[in-house]
Protein backbone atom coordinates (compact mmCIF):
# COMPACT_ATOMS: atom_id res chain seq x y z
CA UNK A 1 0.00 0.00 0.00
CA UNK A 2 1.23 3.39 -0.88
CA UNK A 3 0.63 4.74 2.11
CA UNK A 4 2.78 7.89 3.53
CA UNK A 5 1.79 6.99 6.74
CA UNK A 6 4.39 3.92 8.19
CA UNK A 7 2.30 0.39 8.31
CA UNK A 8 3.70 -0.70 11.54
CA UNK A 9 1.68 -4.74 11.30
CA UNK A 10 0.93 -6.17 8.16
CA UNK A 11 -0.96 -9.49 8.03
CA UNK A 12 -1.40 -11.38 5.46
CA UNK A 13 -3.87 -14.66 5.10
CA UNK A 14 -2.71 -15.54 8.60
CA UNK A 15 -4.55 -19.20 9.84
CA UNK A 16 -3.48 -20.86 13.40
CA UNK A 17 -4.13 -24.28 14.41
CA UNK A 18 -4.06 -25.92 17.30
CA UNK A 19 -3.83 -29.42 16.89
CA UNK A 20 -7.10 -29.81 14.19
CA UNK A 21 -9.04 -26.68 15.83
CA UNK A 22 -8.50 -24.16 13.46
CA UNK A 23 -8.85 -20.48 15.76
CA UNK A 24 -7.74 -18.00 13.21
CA UNK A 25 -9.03 -19.03 9.72
CA UNK A 26 -7.82 -16.20 6.99
CA UNK A 27 -6.80 -12.98 8.97
CA UNK A 28 -5.82 -10.49 7.03
CA UNK A 29 -5.04 -6.57 8.61
CA UNK A 30 -2.77 -3.35 8.51
CA UNK A 31 -1.88 -1.39 11.28
CA UNK A 32 -0.40 2.10 10.59
CA UNK A 33 1.49 4.07 13.27
CA UNK A 34 -0.42 5.89 15.67
CA UNK A 35 -3.26 3.83 15.32
CA UNK A 36 -5.52 2.34 18.23
CA UNK A 37 -7.18 -0.48 17.13
CA UNK A 38 -9.37 -2.65 19.39
CA UNK A 39 -10.43 -6.16 18.96
CA UNK A 40 -13.70 -7.22 20.05
CA UNK A 41 -15.96 -10.62 20.09
CA UNK A 42 -16.78 -13.25 22.27
CA UNK A 43 -14.34 -15.51 23.60
CA UNK A 44 -12.89 -18.51 21.35
CA UNK A 45 -13.35 -16.13 18.16
CA UNK A 46 -9.50 -15.79 18.09
CA UNK A 47 -8.53 -12.53 19.22
CA UNK A 48 -6.21 -13.42 21.67
CA UNK A 49 -4.35 -15.78 19.95
CA UNK A 50 -4.22 -13.13 16.62
CA UNK A 51 -2.72 -10.97 19.14
CA UNK A 52 -0.35 -13.43 20.34
CA UNK A 53 0.72 -14.67 16.52
CA UNK A 54 1.69 -11.11 16.01
CA UNK A 55 5.03 -11.54 18.70
CA UNK A 56 5.62 -15.48 18.04
CA UNK A 57 4.40 -16.48 21.63
CA UNK A 58 2.22 -18.19 18.62
CA UNK A 59 3.54 -19.79 15.92
CA UNK A 60 1.35 -19.02 12.82
CA UNK A 61 0.60 -21.71 11.04
CA UNK A 62 0.46 -20.10 7.65
CA UNK A 63 0.52 -16.82 5.93
CA UNK A 64 2.58 -13.79 6.90
CA UNK A 65 3.13 -11.25 9.45
CA UNK A 66 5.49 -8.14 8.60
CA UNK A 67 6.10 -6.02 12.14
CA UNK A 68 8.20 -2.87 11.74
CA UNK A 69 9.24 -4.81 7.96
CA UNK A 70 10.32 -8.17 9.55
CA UNK A 71 8.62 -10.70 8.40
CA UNK A 72 8.33 -12.59 11.96
CA UNK A 73 7.27 -15.78 10.30
CA UNK A 74 10.55 -15.95 8.09
CA UNK A 75 12.68 -18.99 10.53
CA UNK A 76 15.56 -16.43 9.88
CA UNK A 77 13.93 -13.22 11.58
CA UNK A 78 15.83 -12.35 15.10
CA UNK A 79 12.04 -12.75 16.67
CA UNK A 80 13.59 -11.73 19.96
CA UNK A 81 15.13 -8.43 18.25
CA UNK A 82 11.89 -7.67 17.18
CA UNK A 83 10.02 -8.48 20.49
CA UNK A 84 12.49 -5.94 22.25
CA UNK A 85 9.69 -3.01 20.17
CA UNK A 86 6.39 -4.88 20.93
CA UNK A 87 5.42 -4.65 24.58
CA UNK A 88 2.97 -6.91 25.89
CA UNK A 89 0.35 -6.28 28.41
CA UNK A 90 -1.06 -9.65 29.68
CA UNK A 91 -4.37 -10.85 31.18
CA UNK A 92 -2.51 -12.31 34.25
CA UNK A 93 -0.19 -9.47 34.55
CA UNK A 94 2.89 -12.00 34.38
CA UNK A 95 4.99 -9.80 36.74
CA UNK A 96 8.09 -11.43 37.93
CA UNK A 97 7.01 -12.49 41.15
CA UNK A 98 10.36 -13.08 42.54
CA UNK A 99 11.42 -9.65 41.59
CA UNK A 100 10.27 -6.16 43.34
CA UNK A 101 8.89 -3.54 40.69
CA UNK A 102 12.44 -1.72 39.99
CA UNK A 103 13.76 -5.04 38.88
CA UNK A 104 10.91 -6.61 36.89
CA UNK A 105 11.16 -2.86 35.19
CA UNK A 106 15.06 -3.73 34.52
CA UNK A 107 16.22 -6.66 34.08
CA UNK A 108 15.37 -6.90 30.46
CA UNK A 109 16.70 -3.62 29.17
CA UNK A 110 19.58 -4.00 31.56
CA UNK A 111 20.14 -7.77 30.19
CA UNK A 112 19.74 -6.89 26.79
CA UNK A 113 22.17 -4.01 27.05
CA UNK A 114 19.70 -1.64 25.84
CA UNK A 115 20.11 0.34 28.39
CA UNK A 116 22.59 0.66 31.58
CA UNK A 117 21.70 -0.11 35.34
CA UNK A 118 21.40 3.51 36.36
CA UNK A 119 20.06 4.83 32.61
CA UNK A 120 17.62 1.83 33.66
CA UNK A 121 16.78 2.99 36.89
CA UNK A 122 15.78 6.27 36.14
CA UNK A 123 13.82 5.37 33.22
CA UNK A 124 11.92 3.10 35.77
CA UNK A 125 11.31 5.85 38.03
CA UNK A 126 9.86 8.17 35.98
CA UNK A 127 7.66 5.44 34.05
CA UNK A 128 6.56 5.12 37.54
CA UNK A 129 5.46 8.42 38.20
CA UNK A 130 3.88 8.17 34.96
CA UNK A 131 1.64 5.48 36.34
CA UNK A 132 1.00 6.97 39.82
CA UNK A 133 3.46 4.06 41.40
CA UNK A 134 6.82 5.65 42.37
CA UNK A 135 5.91 4.86 46.32
CA UNK A 136 6.20 0.83 44.83
CA UNK A 137 9.48 0.89 43.17
CA UNK A 138 10.62 -1.39 46.00
CA UNK A 139 7.01 -3.49 46.60
CA UNK A 140 7.39 -7.00 45.65
CA UNK A 141 4.24 -8.49 42.95
CA UNK A 142 2.23 -10.19 46.14
CA UNK A 143 2.22 -6.90 47.42
CA UNK A 144 0.19 -4.93 45.10
CA UNK A 145 -3.27 -4.99 44.28
CA UNK A 146 -4.35 -6.42 40.90
CA UNK A 147 -4.47 -2.47 39.29
CA UNK A 148 -1.83 -1.25 40.41
CA UNK A 149 0.26 -5.16 39.53
CA UNK A 150 -1.18 -3.96 35.87
CA UNK A 151 0.12 -0.39 35.84
CA UNK A 152 3.51 -2.00 36.56
CA UNK A 153 3.40 -4.68 33.75
CA UNK A 154 2.63 -1.62 31.56
CA UNK A 155 5.42 0.17 32.32
CA UNK A 156 7.62 -3.13 32.28
CA UNK A 157 6.52 -2.83 28.84
CA UNK A 158 7.29 0.73 28.36
CA UNK A 159 10.52 0.66 29.61
CA UNK A 160 12.05 -1.32 26.29
CA UNK A 161 10.75 1.83 25.09
CA UNK A 162 8.77 -0.58 21.72
CA UNK A 163 6.92 1.11 19.13
CA UNK A 164 3.95 -1.16 19.29
CA UNK A 165 1.85 -2.40 22.62
CA UNK A 166 -0.25 -5.21 22.75
CA UNK A 167 -2.56 -5.66 25.55
CA UNK A 168 -4.48 -8.93 25.94
CA UNK A 169 -7.26 -8.03 27.75
CA UNK A 170 -5.54 -5.91 30.43
CA UNK A 171 -8.63 -5.03 32.88
CA UNK A 172 -10.32 -8.73 32.83
CA UNK A 173 -8.72 -9.92 36.09
CA UNK A 174 -9.43 -7.28 37.56
CA UNK A 175 -12.09 -5.56 40.52
CA UNK A 176 -14.52 -3.77 38.86
CA UNK A 177 -13.01 -0.32 40.60
CA UNK A 178 -9.53 -1.00 39.66
CA UNK A 179 -10.11 -1.21 36.13
CA UNK A 180 -10.55 2.64 35.56
CA UNK A 181 -7.11 3.38 36.94
CA UNK A 182 -5.27 1.09 33.79
CA UNK A 183 -7.61 2.31 31.25
CA UNK A 184 -6.08 5.72 32.26
CA UNK A 185 -2.71 4.49 31.58
CA UNK A 186 -3.93 2.94 28.53
CA UNK A 187 -6.04 6.37 27.18
CA UNK A 188 -2.62 8.50 27.97
CA UNK A 189 -0.65 6.33 26.11
CA UNK A 190 -3.01 6.20 22.70
CA UNK A 191 -2.95 10.22 23.43
CA UNK A 192 1.00 9.82 23.01
CA UNK A 193 0.57 8.39 19.93
CA UNK A 194 1.66 4.99 20.61
CA UNK A 195 0.56 2.22 18.41
CA UNK A 196 -1.82 -0.02 19.87
CA UNK A 197 -3.90 -3.19 19.87
CA UNK A 198 -6.03 -3.89 22.60
CA UNK A 199 -8.45 -7.09 22.84
CA UNK A 200 -11.24 -6.04 25.44
CA UNK A 201 -14.24 -6.08 26.78
CA UNK A 202 -14.52 -2.48 27.37
CA UNK A 203 -16.95 -0.97 24.80
CA UNK A 204 -16.75 2.28 26.93
CA UNK A 205 -12.72 2.33 26.27
CA UNK A 206 -12.77 1.35 22.45
CA UNK A 207 -15.52 3.66 21.69
CA UNK A 208 -13.62 6.50 23.70
CA UNK A 209 -9.81 5.66 22.17
CA UNK A 210 -10.12 3.39 19.21
CA UNK A 211 -9.45 4.88 15.91
CA UNK A 212 -10.70 1.45 14.62
CA UNK A 213 -12.58 -1.44 16.15
CA UNK A 214 -12.49 -4.90 14.66
CA UNK A 215 -15.32 -7.34 15.64
CA UNK A 216 -13.98 -11.05 15.04
CA UNK A 217 -16.00 -14.26 15.39
CA UNK A 218 -14.89 -17.79 14.52
CA UNK A 219 -11.34 -16.81 13.54
CA UNK A 220 -12.60 -14.55 10.99
CA UNK A 221 -12.42 -10.66 10.93
CA UNK A 222 -16.66 -10.05 10.87
CA UNK A 223 -16.81 -6.04 10.45
CA UNK A 224 -13.94 -3.19 11.02
CA UNK A 225 -14.47 0.48 10.96
CA UNK A 226 -14.27 3.64 13.14
CA UNK A 227 -15.85 3.21 16.51
CA UNK A 228 -19.46 5.08 15.26
CA UNK A 229 -19.68 2.25 12.18
CA UNK A 230 -18.61 -0.90 14.23
CA UNK A 231 -20.71 -0.04 17.45
CA UNK A 232 -23.15 2.28 16.75
CA UNK A 233 -24.27 1.10 13.53
CA UNK A 234 -23.20 -2.33 12.65
CA UNK A 235 -23.99 -3.98 9.69
CA UNK A 236 -23.20 -7.66 9.85
CA UNK A 237 -26.02 -9.49 12.05
CA UNK A 238 -23.09 -11.00 14.17
CA UNK A 239 -21.85 -7.97 15.20
CA UNK A 240 -25.17 -6.54 15.88
CA UNK A 241 -26.18 -10.11 18.32
CA UNK A 242 -22.78 -9.55 19.65
CA UNK A 243 -23.11 -5.88 20.72
CA UNK A 244 -26.89 -6.78 21.86
CA UNK A 245 -25.61 -8.85 24.73
CA UNK A 246 -21.99 -6.86 25.89
CA UNK A 247 -24.03 -3.61 26.01
CA UNK B 1 29.58 -50.40 74.09
CA UNK B 2 32.21 -48.26 75.73
CA UNK B 3 34.92 -51.00 74.86
CA UNK B 4 33.81 -50.16 70.95
CA UNK B 5 34.15 -46.59 70.95
CA UNK B 6 37.20 -46.58 72.42
CA UNK B 7 38.52 -49.33 70.20
CA UNK B 8 37.16 -48.55 67.05
CA UNK B 9 36.33 -44.90 67.68
CA UNK B 10 38.63 -43.39 65.05
CA UNK B 11 37.84 -45.92 62.74
CA UNK B 12 34.25 -45.32 62.99
CA UNK B 13 34.49 -41.56 62.32
CA UNK B 14 36.70 -41.68 59.43
CA UNK B 15 34.06 -44.11 58.38
CA UNK B 16 31.90 -41.65 58.87
CA UNK B 17 33.99 -39.43 56.72
CA UNK B 18 33.98 -41.62 54.04
CA UNK B 19 30.28 -41.60 54.07
CA UNK B 20 30.44 -37.99 54.07
CA UNK B 21 32.67 -37.76 50.99
CA UNK B 22 31.26 -39.98 48.87
CA UNK B 23 27.88 -38.19 49.48
CA UNK B 24 29.18 -35.14 48.94
CA UNK B 25 30.72 -36.03 45.41
CA UNK B 26 27.78 -37.79 44.42
CA UNK B 27 25.13 -34.46 45.56
CA UNK B 28 27.80 -32.23 43.48
CA UNK B 29 27.76 -34.70 40.27
CA UNK B 30 23.62 -35.12 41.22
CA UNK B 31 22.86 -31.75 41.20
CA UNK B 32 24.09 -30.90 37.38
CA UNK B 33 23.02 -34.27 36.22
CA UNK B 34 19.81 -33.26 37.81
CA UNK B 35 20.13 -30.00 36.14
CA UNK B 36 20.51 -31.38 32.59
CA UNK B 37 18.54 -33.67 32.25
CA UNK B 38 15.75 -31.89 33.99
CA UNK B 39 15.98 -28.97 31.31
CA UNK B 40 16.11 -31.32 28.92
CA UNK B 41 12.78 -33.25 29.95
CA UNK B 42 11.13 -29.63 30.25
CA UNK B 43 12.55 -28.36 26.52
CA UNK B 44 10.39 -28.50 23.44
CA UNK B 45 13.50 -30.31 21.92
CA UNK B 46 11.40 -33.68 21.27
CA UNK B 47 15.12 -35.68 20.68
CA UNK B 48 16.35 -34.27 24.02
CA UNK B 49 12.94 -35.03 25.51
CA UNK B 50 13.36 -38.63 24.45
CA UNK B 51 17.12 -38.98 26.30
CA UNK B 52 15.90 -37.29 29.51
CA UNK B 53 12.77 -39.86 29.57
CA UNK B 54 15.15 -42.39 28.77
CA UNK B 55 17.73 -41.87 31.17
CA UNK B 56 15.42 -41.08 33.96
CA UNK B 57 13.07 -44.15 33.55
CA UNK B 58 16.66 -46.34 33.02
CA UNK B 59 18.02 -45.29 36.43
CA UNK B 60 14.62 -45.51 38.60
CA UNK B 61 14.45 -48.64 37.14
CA UNK B 62 17.63 -50.47 38.24
CA UNK B 63 17.81 -50.96 41.77
CA UNK B 64 20.80 -49.04 42.95
CA UNK B 65 22.59 -52.06 44.33
CA UNK B 66 22.59 -53.77 40.58
CA UNK B 67 23.74 -50.63 40.08
CA UNK B 68 26.69 -50.16 41.70
CA UNK B 69 27.48 -53.90 41.05
CA UNK B 70 27.35 -53.23 37.23
CA UNK B 71 29.24 -49.99 37.28
CA UNK B 72 32.26 -51.50 39.69
CA UNK B 73 32.28 -55.19 37.95
CA UNK B 74 30.76 -54.83 34.91
CA UNK B 75 32.05 -51.64 33.38
CA UNK B 76 35.67 -52.58 33.90
CA UNK B 77 35.15 -56.19 32.59
CA UNK B 78 33.47 -54.89 29.66
CA UNK B 79 36.68 -52.35 29.22
CA UNK B 80 39.45 -54.91 29.76
CA UNK B 81 37.81 -57.70 27.31
CA UNK B 82 38.38 -54.94 24.70
CA UNK B 83 41.83 -54.84 25.71
CA UNK B 84 42.45 -52.14 27.98
CA UNK B 85 43.97 -54.98 30.56
CA UNK B 86 45.16 -51.97 32.78
CA UNK B 87 41.86 -50.52 33.42
CA UNK B 88 40.65 -50.49 37.21
CA UNK B 89 38.11 -48.32 39.18
CA UNK B 90 38.60 -47.72 42.53
CA UNK B 91 35.33 -48.11 44.88
CA UNK B 92 34.61 -44.48 45.59
CA UNK B 93 34.94 -43.59 42.04
CA UNK B 94 32.53 -46.32 41.11
CA UNK B 95 30.26 -45.76 44.31
CA UNK B 96 30.85 -42.20 43.02
CA UNK B 97 28.84 -42.94 39.47
CA UNK B 98 26.33 -44.99 40.91
CA UNK B 99 25.29 -42.78 43.78
CA UNK B 100 25.67 -39.55 41.38
CA UNK B 101 23.34 -41.60 38.10
CA UNK B 102 20.61 -42.67 40.99
CA UNK B 103 20.30 -39.42 42.66
CA UNK B 104 20.77 -37.42 39.40
CA UNK B 105 17.88 -39.29 38.12
CA UNK B 106 15.29 -38.18 41.22
CA UNK B 107 17.15 -35.00 41.12
CA UNK B 108 15.92 -34.32 36.86
CA UNK B 109 12.48 -35.22 38.49
CA UNK B 110 12.05 -32.77 40.76
CA UNK B 111 14.11 -29.92 38.64
CA UNK B 112 11.34 -30.89 36.16
CA UNK B 113 8.67 -30.82 38.57
CA UNK B 114 10.03 -27.49 39.95
CA UNK B 115 10.04 -25.71 36.65
CA UNK B 116 6.60 -26.83 35.91
CA UNK B 117 5.14 -25.67 38.65
CA UNK B 118 6.33 -21.94 37.69
CA UNK B 119 3.43 -20.55 35.61
CA UNK B 120 3.63 -20.50 31.61
CA UNK B 121 2.69 -16.70 31.87
CA UNK B 122 6.30 -15.94 33.74
CA UNK B 123 7.98 -17.52 30.43
CA UNK B 124 6.32 -15.59 28.15
CA UNK B 125 6.52 -12.10 29.56
CA UNK B 126 10.24 -12.78 29.31
CA UNK B 127 10.41 -13.85 26.10
CA UNK B 128 7.39 -10.92 24.91
CA UNK B 129 10.27 -8.65 26.54
CA UNK B 130 13.00 -9.69 23.74
CA UNK B 131 14.85 -12.61 26.33
CA UNK B 132 16.18 -15.80 24.87
CA UNK B 133 14.64 -18.95 25.63
CA UNK B 134 17.66 -19.93 28.09
CA UNK B 135 17.70 -16.31 29.66
CA UNK B 136 14.29 -16.64 30.25
CA UNK B 137 14.94 -19.69 31.76
CA UNK B 138 17.96 -18.70 33.78
CA UNK B 139 16.69 -15.13 34.70
CA UNK B 140 13.30 -15.61 35.44
CA UNK B 141 12.06 -19.38 35.67
CA UNK B 142 14.39 -21.34 37.21
CA UNK B 143 14.74 -19.05 40.60
CA UNK B 144 10.99 -19.17 41.07
CA UNK B 145 11.50 -22.94 40.60
CA UNK B 146 14.04 -23.47 42.96
CA UNK B 147 11.87 -22.48 45.90
CA UNK B 148 9.44 -25.11 45.64
CA UNK B 149 12.13 -27.66 44.54
CA UNK B 150 13.78 -26.91 47.93
CA UNK B 151 11.93 -29.06 50.45
CA UNK B 152 11.97 -32.05 47.47
CA UNK B 153 16.04 -31.49 47.33
CA UNK B 154 16.72 -31.40 51.01
CA UNK B 155 14.77 -35.01 51.02
CA UNK B 156 16.72 -36.39 48.05
CA UNK B 157 20.02 -35.44 49.59
CA UNK B 158 18.48 -37.32 53.04
CA UNK B 159 17.94 -40.30 51.15
CA UNK B 160 21.31 -40.11 49.20
CA UNK B 161 23.17 -39.77 52.28
CA UNK B 162 21.32 -42.86 53.96
CA UNK B 163 22.16 -44.78 50.45
CA UNK B 164 25.66 -44.72 50.42
CA UNK B 165 24.91 -47.75 53.03
CA UNK B 166 24.39 -49.55 49.77
CA UNK B 167 27.84 -48.68 48.63
CA UNK B 168 29.18 -51.18 51.60
CA UNK B 169 28.54 -54.12 48.99
CA UNK B 170 31.35 -52.98 46.73
CA UNK B 171 33.77 -52.50 49.64
CA UNK B 172 34.48 -48.93 49.99
CA UNK B 173 35.00 -48.43 53.32
CA UNK B 174 32.08 -46.16 54.68
CA UNK B 175 29.97 -46.19 57.57
CA UNK B 176 27.77 -49.34 57.13
CA UNK B 177 31.00 -51.34 56.09
CA UNK B 178 32.96 -50.96 58.77
CA UNK B 179 30.06 -51.31 60.80
CA UNK B 180 30.06 -54.98 59.39
CA UNK B 181 33.88 -55.63 60.75
CA UNK B 182 33.72 -54.48 64.32
CA UNK B 183 30.66 -56.45 64.15
CA UNK B 184 32.66 -59.57 62.77
CA UNK B 185 35.89 -58.58 65.07
CA UNK B 186 33.66 -57.96 68.26
CA UNK B 187 30.40 -60.23 67.78
CA UNK B 188 28.93 -57.78 69.54
CA UNK B 189 25.72 -57.56 67.26
CA UNK B 190 23.21 -55.13 69.37
CA UNK B 191 25.88 -52.95 70.51
CA UNK B 192 28.53 -51.62 66.83
CA UNK B 193 24.58 -51.42 64.71
CA UNK B 194 23.36 -49.47 67.54
CA UNK B 195 26.18 -47.33 67.31
CA UNK B 196 26.31 -47.01 63.40
CA UNK B 197 22.36 -46.09 63.90
CA UNK B 198 23.01 -43.48 66.04
CA UNK B 199 25.83 -42.16 64.02
CA UNK B 200 23.98 -41.74 60.99
CA UNK B 201 21.05 -40.03 62.79
CA UNK B 202 22.88 -37.34 64.10
CA UNK B 203 24.21 -36.39 61.28
CA UNK B 204 21.01 -36.61 59.25
CA UNK B 205 19.42 -34.98 61.73
CA UNK B 206 22.14 -32.00 61.49
CA UNK B 207 21.50 -32.11 57.77
CA UNK B 208 18.52 -31.44 58.47
CA UNK B 209 18.26 -29.03 60.98
CA UNK B 210 20.67 -26.98 59.09
CA UNK B 211 18.55 -27.18 55.61
CA UNK B 212 15.38 -26.15 56.95
CA UNK B 213 17.21 -22.88 58.04
CA UNK B 214 18.35 -22.33 54.48
CA UNK B 215 14.84 -22.92 53.55
CA UNK B 216 13.48 -20.33 55.73
CA UNK B 217 16.51 -17.93 54.77
CA UNK B 218 15.89 -18.40 50.99
CA UNK B 219 11.99 -17.68 51.57
CA UNK B 220 12.38 -14.95 53.66
CA UNK B 221 13.85 -13.14 50.56
CA UNK B 222 10.73 -13.47 48.36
Amino acid sequence: MADNKDVKISVKNLKKSFGTLEVLKDISLEVTEGEVVVLIGPSGSGKSTLLRCLNQLEKATSGQIMIDGFDVTDKHTDINKVRENIGMVFQHFNLFNHLNVLKNMTLAPVHLKRLSKEDARDKAMQLLERVGLSDKAQAYPSQLSGGQKQRVAIARALEMNPDIMLFDEPTSALDPEMVGEVLAVMKELARDGMTMMVVTHEIGFAREVASRVIFMEGGYIIEEGTPEEVLDHPKEPRTIDFLSKVL
Amino acid sequence: MVMIIQTYGTMLLKAMGHTLLLCLLSLVFATIIGMIFGLMNVGHNRLLNFIGTVYVDAVRGVPLIVLAYFIYFGIPAGIQSLGFTGFKMDALQAGTIALSMNCGAYMAEIVRAGIQSVDRGQMEAGRSLGLSYGAGMALIVVPQAVRTMIPSIINQFIITLKDTSILSVIGFPELTNVGKTIMGNTFKNLQAWAIVGIMYLIVITLLSKVSKRIERRINRGR
